[in-house]
């Protein structure tokens, strides 16, 4: 059984990467990486453009593996199982560990159906849809605004209102682990700020993992920050990871002092 | 050697000419293009005159002059004195007694008792039977229209017996008449039953299979050597020229599964189809050959949804198939009715499969199912033209408008459609 | 929480649905093949008996190898096997009414005849004859494809002298010319010209095109059914396709390439003709291949207005019969399926199968390299 008591096992850990190597065919995109997600805190990864960091993120719920050629080793724990085992059902695993992507993507239905499909196709949820449709917009800071237009199309909104009806979405099937890849990097000033306040409110009940490209967005948001860089080969991997504070005060590496100081990247 | 500032701004005879010579080649290049670019739009033209010529020699065809004869004039059928427009049942009856068959008699007795038939029915009958008006000659609408003079003096001339009347060979009457072998009455009814049984077996065989074969390949199939085959395969199939179809369905659906497409496994046994000519093998036929028309257009309009559509499913956990089936097809819809109608649009016109495979060339009864014999309206018009006399020129024409007509509505139904399922969203 | 892979039966169900129905697709494909190869087979193994008219005037004992057969019915050729009821015998030599033959040919067993015995003769179609001869007369037992073949190659060249001067034409207006007004006017009349069904061209050219080309050139010159009209009227029906797939091959092409050829002052036709033209050259070559591959398939046209009965001419305004033509005046009557007839249709119908697809594989492979060049 994989089932488990969260607190035993990788108890304060969310989810654990041991040597975890990322090819896309033979090129290795991420290479050896090890590294452990606190529960409830969240944890930025940063680093230049074409790194990996897209990639290591989607590797925590196996979404890479929607592309092909994609293929990966080693091991990522998620309440206390590997996720890669050959036992283990890809679909649960994105049940678990939900998603926001880059751009905004609402399904072309209602604000209402966005929210309510996954309840009702993915999840055993016995109460009121109304409920939980209502619960999770408040949580996204969003129910303010659509409550009375719950039946328009999602795609009426504007960037930053589709932004966080994706999150309302994703947080409606009541995730462990949100995984969220630039999610502000389609915005607007304001609704980046909306989105950045939000994410700090559900650190409360979810462990968040954010890939940013923005180092004050990572500084200011985050409680973790991991630093991911190139080598010659372009296969990405773990420079440094530590608190957050410490990484952008008095960073180990040179190479992390450098990026972080805007030097490169 | 000192040079007048006028002199060195002033150009050498040798260059002067260079330049003029310049100049004239310029014109004339230009010259020459205006002239290609002349004979590349009127070649645009031809598209348009063709079209134009097309229908304009239809309507032609399926309006104009007749001129009928009667068979028996009516004034003949007088029963003392009293006109067949004023004789009551009985005697109508025996105005047919006298001019048809024993047989048929009995025929008309066994489809409805005399006793239950009007006086209206009877009196048609013996207009149709009796009477049998039948078109000696026909002129186009042009003709009509602009050399009724001669057409008058042809009458005196040719057809002195004759009636002169302008006919319309599309008509209401047309359309709900079944097929005749007296051109007057023949009408499409059967030719158009036919057809839309045909195309309903196709749809029903073929859309499933077509989308289901699309999604597979775009969202399932891995890039190896199988889907590359099936795929190169789907691309050559709907090269392949439509009487191979009607080669194959004769030797598949009509010879090797008569059993079934006659319905005889099924204890259908009239042995009018047992030889599996029916309408079952013709939608089949139809079935494959637009096959891979669904196929192909289904796929680009699979390949059309944005991938972040599926991610954010999958992303929340929704297994492939759900991801499929509410979001994927959802957003397909369109492209692929769009594309289904245009592959029903190429098969309701289609011929040579549908011969090869079988059509009747004369019946008269409406298809009651599957496994009925079959005509459609294409074929129909194929027989017509195919008839040495000019008058099933006329039907054709007539036809040929029903069928334009019918490709016509089934493109305005998916546009329709498309604009419908686009603005659900 | 469970990551467990769950038995999703539903799912199994519908991706065993899915990937059959994308399957058969090579069912389709493998079954053309098939059948046509089979039946082609007996067209070309079959024994064909048919009634000569003829029957033996005297008894035949069994172990005589001549007599006398009546004067009337087919004639007779030395080397032709022939059927006396169950015994099959190869004519030898032919003396008058005398025929001399070899008993018990075929592995049958020799027999005694009586006076007024039936003759059969047997029909057998060699490739070499159906490649090799131009007459097709199934009747007589004549089956040289050239017959058909021919007046297929006729009505598709001239159709392709239409419609491929026409369809570039119209291409290069719509790509390098034309306002996007008018190209959005011009692309559904083309739409609609390619959607019209081919039978309804069929009567075009029966009731419009021969009678034009009848007043042009003279009755006693253009017959009622001839290949020039149905070749021209198949040339109308596909200028669409023609120019469709070039005007795509010729808007592929980078703009960057006409603003060299502008920059060294070219004028908008030298750039169209001498530099956007060759650029696409592979693109408009596979519109050509396929066009023809679309005019040789071509059925109704040809059924209607080309002419029934395969005659081989050069001549353009008699009538001709197409192998597409054939195929559907065959089997538009009641076709008995072991007959030669039967067989025959197959026989035309793999020739003709291979030869679309071989133009369709050629420019598929053509359409694919000119892609790789401009992505
Ligand atoms: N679908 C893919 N196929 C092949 N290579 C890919 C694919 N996606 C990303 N890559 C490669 O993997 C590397 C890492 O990409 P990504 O994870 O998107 O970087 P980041 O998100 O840090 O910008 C890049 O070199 C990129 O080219
Ligand atoms: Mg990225």
């Amino acid at each position: 059984m994989a089932s488990l008591n969260p607190e035993s096992s990788n108890g304060r850990y969310a989810i654990e990467a041991k040597d975890l190597n990322l090819y896309y065919g033979d090129f290795r995109a991420v290479k050896d990486t090890n590294m452990k997600f606190e529960r409830n805190k969240i944890t930025a990864i940063i680093g230049p453009s074409g790194c990996g960091k897209s990639t290591v993120l989607r590797a925590f719920n196996r979404m890479n593996e929607l592309i092909p050629i994609y293929h990966a080793t080693g091991e990522v724990i998620f309440n206390g199982t590997n996720i890669y085992n050959d036992d283990v059902d890809p679909v649960e695993v994105r049940r678990h560990i939900g998603m926001v992507f880059q751009k905004p993507n609402p399904f072309p239905k209602s604000i209402y159906e966005n929210v309510a499909w996954g309840v009702r196709k993915v999840t055993n949820y016995k109460g009121k849809l109304d409920d939980i449709v209502e619960q999770s917009l408040r949580q996204a800071a969003l129910w303010d605004e659509v409550k009375d237009i719950l039946d328009q199309s999602g795609l009426a909104l504007s960037g930053g209102q589709q932004q966080r009806l994706c999150i309302a979405r994703t947080l409606a099937v009541k995730p462990n682990v949100v995984l969220m890849d630039e999610p502000a990097s389609a915005l607007d000033p304001i609704a980046t700020l909306r989105i950045e306040e939000l994410i700090q409110e559900l650190k409360k009940d979810y462990t968040i993992i954010i890939v940013t490209h923005n180092m004050q967005q990572a500084a200011r948001a985050s409680d973790y920050t991991a630093f991911f860089n190139m080598d010659e080969d372009r296969a990405g991997f773990l420079v440094e990871y530590d608190r957050t504070t410490k990484m952008f005060t008095n960073p180990e590496k040179r190479l992390t002092e450098d990026y972080i100081s805007g030097r490169f990247g | 050697m000192s040079v007048t500032p006028d002199e060195a701004l002033s150009v050498s005879p040798a260059d002067a000419h260079e330049i003029s010579a310049e100049a004239a080649k310029l014109s004339r290049r230009h010259f020459v293009g205006k002239v290609w670019q002349v004979i590349f739009a009127s070649s645009t033209l031809v598209g348009i005159v063709a079209l134009t010529t097309l229908l304009l020699n239809i309507v032609n065809s399926a309006f104009g002059y007749v001129a009928v004869e009667n068979t028996v004039q009516p004034e003949h059928l007088a029963i003392n004195g009293v006109p067949i427009e004023r004789m009551p049942k009985e005697d109508l009856v025996a105005v047919l007694e006298s001019h048809v068959s024993a047989g048929l008699m009995r025929r008309f007795e066994n489809e409805i008792p005399w006793e239950e038939r009007t006086r209206e029915d009877v009196y048609n009958l013996v207009l149709e039977r009796v009477v049998d008006p039948k078109p000696v000659a026909q002129w186009s609408l042009y003709e009509s229209l602009f050399t009724v003079d001669a057409i008058r003096q042809e009458m005196v001339e040719r057809y002195p017996e004759a009636d002169l009347i302008f006919k319309s060979w599309v008509t209401p009457s047309f359309i709900t008449s079944p097929q005749s072998s007296n051109a007057f009455n023949a009408g499409v009814r059967t030719a158009i039953l036919g057809s839309l049984w045909t195309i309903s077996i196709a749809i029903i065989f073929s859309f499933p299979i077509g989308v289901g074969a699309a999604i597979y390949l775009q969202e399932y199939a891995k890039d190896n050597l199988i889907n590359r085959i099936i795929t190169l395969n789907i691309n050559n199939l709907a090269g392949v020229p439509s009487i191979i179809y009607g080669i194959l369905g004769l030797a598949l659906f009509v010879r090797l599964l008569g059993q079934v497409t006659s319905g005889a496994i099924f204890g259908y046994t009239d042995p009018m189809t047992a030889n599996g000519r029916t309408i079952l093998s013709a939608g089949l036929t139809l079935g494959l050959l637009i096959l891979p028309l669904i196929i192909i257009n289904a796929q680009e309009a699979i390949k059309a949804v944005p991938n972040s559509l599926r991610q954010a499913s999958y992303g929340i956990g929704a297994t492939r198939w759900q991801t499929i089936w509410h979001h994927v097809l959802p957003s397909a819809l369109p492209g692929i009715l769009t594309g289904t109608i245009l592959a029903i649009s190429r098969a309701i016109g289609e011929t040579a499969p549908l011969v090869v495979v079988g059509a009747s060339t004369f019946i008269t009864f409406d298809p009651d199912g599957p496994f009925s014999k079959f005509t459609t309206l294409p074929v129909q018009i194929y027989q017509w033209t195919a008839r040495p006399q000019d008058v099933f020129r006329n039907l054709a024409a007539g036809g040929i408008i029903v069928l334009l007509l019918m490709l016509l509505s089934m493109n305005a139904i998916a546009v329709l459609l498309r604009n419908r399922y686009s603005r659900r969203i | 929480m469970n990551l467990k892979k769950r038995r999703r039966v539903g799912e199994s169900i519908i991706h065993g649905f899915l990937i059959l129905s994308s399957v058969i697709s090579i069912f389709i494909t493998v079954g053309i093949i098939f059948e046509l190869g089979t039946e082609s087979m007996l067209f070309f193994t079959r024994k064909q008996w048919e009634r000569t008219n003829k029957e033996v005037v005297q008894n035949v004992e069994l172990a005589s190898t001549s007599f006398f057969v009546s004067e009337s019915g087919a004639t007779l050729r030395a080397g032709d096997l022939i059927r006396l009821r169950d015994e099959e015998m190869r004519v030898v030599e032919i003396q008058g009414g005398l025929l001399v033959v070899e008993r018990g040919a075929e592995g049958t067993e020799p027999i005694f005849h009586s006076e007024g015995t039936a003759i059969e003769k047997a029909t057998q179609v060699t490739l070499l004859e159906f490649f090799g001869k131009t007459e097709w007369n199934p009747q007589i037992g004549r089956f040289g494809i050239w017959a058909l073949v021919n007046s297929t190659l006729m009505t598709s060249l001239i159709a392709l002298v239409v419609a491929l001067p026409i369809g570039l034409c119209v291409a290069i207006f719509l790509s390098e010319y034309a306002s996007q007004r008018f190209r959005s006017i011009l692309k559904p009349i083309l739409e609609v010209l390619a959607g019209v069904p081919t039978v309804v061209y069929g009567y075009f050219a029966l009731t419009f095109m021969t009678p034009l080309l009848q007043a042009i050139l003279g009755k006693n010159v253009v017959g009622i059914y001839n290949t020039a009209s149905a070749g021209i009227v198949i040339g109308i029906l596909i200028i669409p396709l023609v120019s469709s797939m070039s005007e795509d091959a010729l808007s592929a092409v980078p703009n960057a390439l006409r603003e060299a050829a502008y920059g060294l002052g070219a004028t908008k036709f030298e750039t169209a003709l001498q530099v956007v033209v060759p650029a696409a050259f592979s693109g408009i070559a596979a519109a050509f291949i396929v066009a023809t591959s679309r005019a040789i398939g071509e059925t109704m046209i040809v059924a209607i207005a080309a002419g029934a009965g395969p005659n081989f001419t050069f001549n353009p305004f008699e009538a001709a019969e197409t192998m597409t033509g054939h195929i559907v005046r065959i089997s538009g009557g009641d076709l008995s399926y072991n007959s030669l007839d039967y067989n025959s249709i197959f026989a035309i119908g793999l020739l003709l199968f291979f030869m679309t697809l071989i133009l369709n594989i050629i420019s598929q492979k053509i359409v694919k390299k000119f892609r790789e060049v401009y992505q």
